[in-house]
């Protein structure tokens, strides 16, 4: 069966650590940091490598500020 | 084939499945973290791109923390004095009839300050869109009761929650519209998770297609979050609206192809 793997860009600065993306990925793929950024906001980080590119957590984001990427494995 | 996928393999532009459309501009949003305000905007203007309907849009911006919308859609947008954009919307679609128009307003602009005009142009039939964020409150000014405040819904003119003796009933502003015969597709949406925003984006893009076909008005709520006036984090208000807006403002198509399919 084909497999897809997906990954993901997110601009940081950009990000408002809103949280809102957190509970949206089913593969639990994403974390907010320790860090902060510029605005100095804790900014979303993918942290685990499951990924499946479902889109889930971009299009929840209220700033438009996640890129989505898949292919297929 | 390997089973390691590297980085390089996977970020080439043609496998990108999903990125924030070209009309919306590149500034940062004004609306605090978590708004719905934001999602709204993109998914309209996902809408918009998706039908090629760029170089034929005019939309209303409104005042509220919305008052910047044209900063962010990538469209020709207009800006109405508080509550007008129906009036607006009115004069530039009957000027431009074949603009695609629509108005974007919040719940102290659509239903407080600007009921009359509300109500008149979706009584008149007016062809155009409107999009209605309700979040139950003033957000831009202070987080000041509004008439869609919830009964027991606290606010900073409300301290102590809405009472209706004193301060009246929550206005069911959608409900309302459905009933007069100028409306042809009403409709009640959110955008707190995945799946209700790809709702909600369908929801748009049936009134924008029905806009084209002259029905008379096409009418979306969205319900949304205002965590700055509702004192709460974006995570805590989705939850807290789920739990209590959605009792009193169901989601769901009040009226379609001109007929109530819910009972007012
Ligand atoms: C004629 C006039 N009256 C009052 C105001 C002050 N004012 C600015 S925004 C606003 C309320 C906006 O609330 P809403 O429409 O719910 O939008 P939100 O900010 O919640 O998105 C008010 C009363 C104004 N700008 N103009
Ligand atoms: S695309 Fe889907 S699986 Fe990948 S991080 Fe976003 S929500 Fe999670
Ligand atoms: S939803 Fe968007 S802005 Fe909010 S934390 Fe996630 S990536 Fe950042
Ligand atoms: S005040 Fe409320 S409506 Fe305005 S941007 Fe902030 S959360 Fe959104």
């Amino acid at each position: 069966m084909a497999k897809v793997k997906g990954d993901i860009i997110v601009d940081i600065e950009k990000c408002k650590g809103c949280e809102v993306c957190i509970d949206a990925c089913p593969t639990h793929t994403i974390e907010m940091s320790e860090k902060v950024n510029g605005k100095g906001y804790h900014f979303m980080q993918n942290v685990h490598d499951a990924c499946t590119g479902c889109t889930n957590c971009a299009i929840v984001c209220p700033d438009g500020v996640i890129t989505v990427y898949r292919i297929k494995v | 084939m390997s089973d390691t996928i590297t980085k390089e393999q996977i970020f080439k532009p043609e496998n990108i499945v999903y990125k924030k459309t070209d009309l919306m501009t590149d500034n940062v949003l004004s609306y605090c973290p978590g708004c719905g305000h934001g999602t709204t905007h993109r998914i309209l203007m996902e809408v918009i791109d998706e039908m090629g309907l760029q170089s034929e849009t005019i939309g209303i911006a409104p005042v509220g923390c919305s008052v910047l919308a044209y900063d962010f859609m990538n469209v020709d947008m207009q800006q109405a004095a508080h509550g007008r954009a129906p009036a607006l919307a009115t004069a530039i679609k009957r000027l431009l009839p074949n603009k695609t128009v629509f108005s974007y307003q919040g719940d102290g602009d659509l239903a407080a300050i600007g009921t009359a005009e509300t109500i008149h142009a979706c009584n008149r039939g007016e062809n155009f869109t409107t999009i209605f964020i309700n979040n139950g409150i003033y957000g831009m000014t202070g987080g000041q009761m509004a008439p869609t405040t919830l009964e027991g819904m606290k606010s900073s003119t409300s301290p102590y929650g809405r009472e209706w003796h004193a301060m009246g009933h929550p206005l069911k502003m959608t409900e309302l519209v459905a009933r007069l015969p100028g409306t042809y597709y009403v409709t009640r949406q959110a955008v707190h998770t995945p799946a209700a925003v790809r709702k909600a984006k369908k929801a748009i893009r049936k009134a924008i297609e029905l806009q084209q076909q002259k029905v008379g008005m096409t009418f979306v709520e969205v319900v949304s979050n205002c965590n700055s006036g509702w004192k709460m984090t974006p995570v805590n208000a989705n939850k807290w609206m789920v739990e209590n807006m959605f009792p009193f403002y169901p989601l769901g198509d009040i009226k379609v192809d001109g007929k109530l399919v819910k009972e007012v």
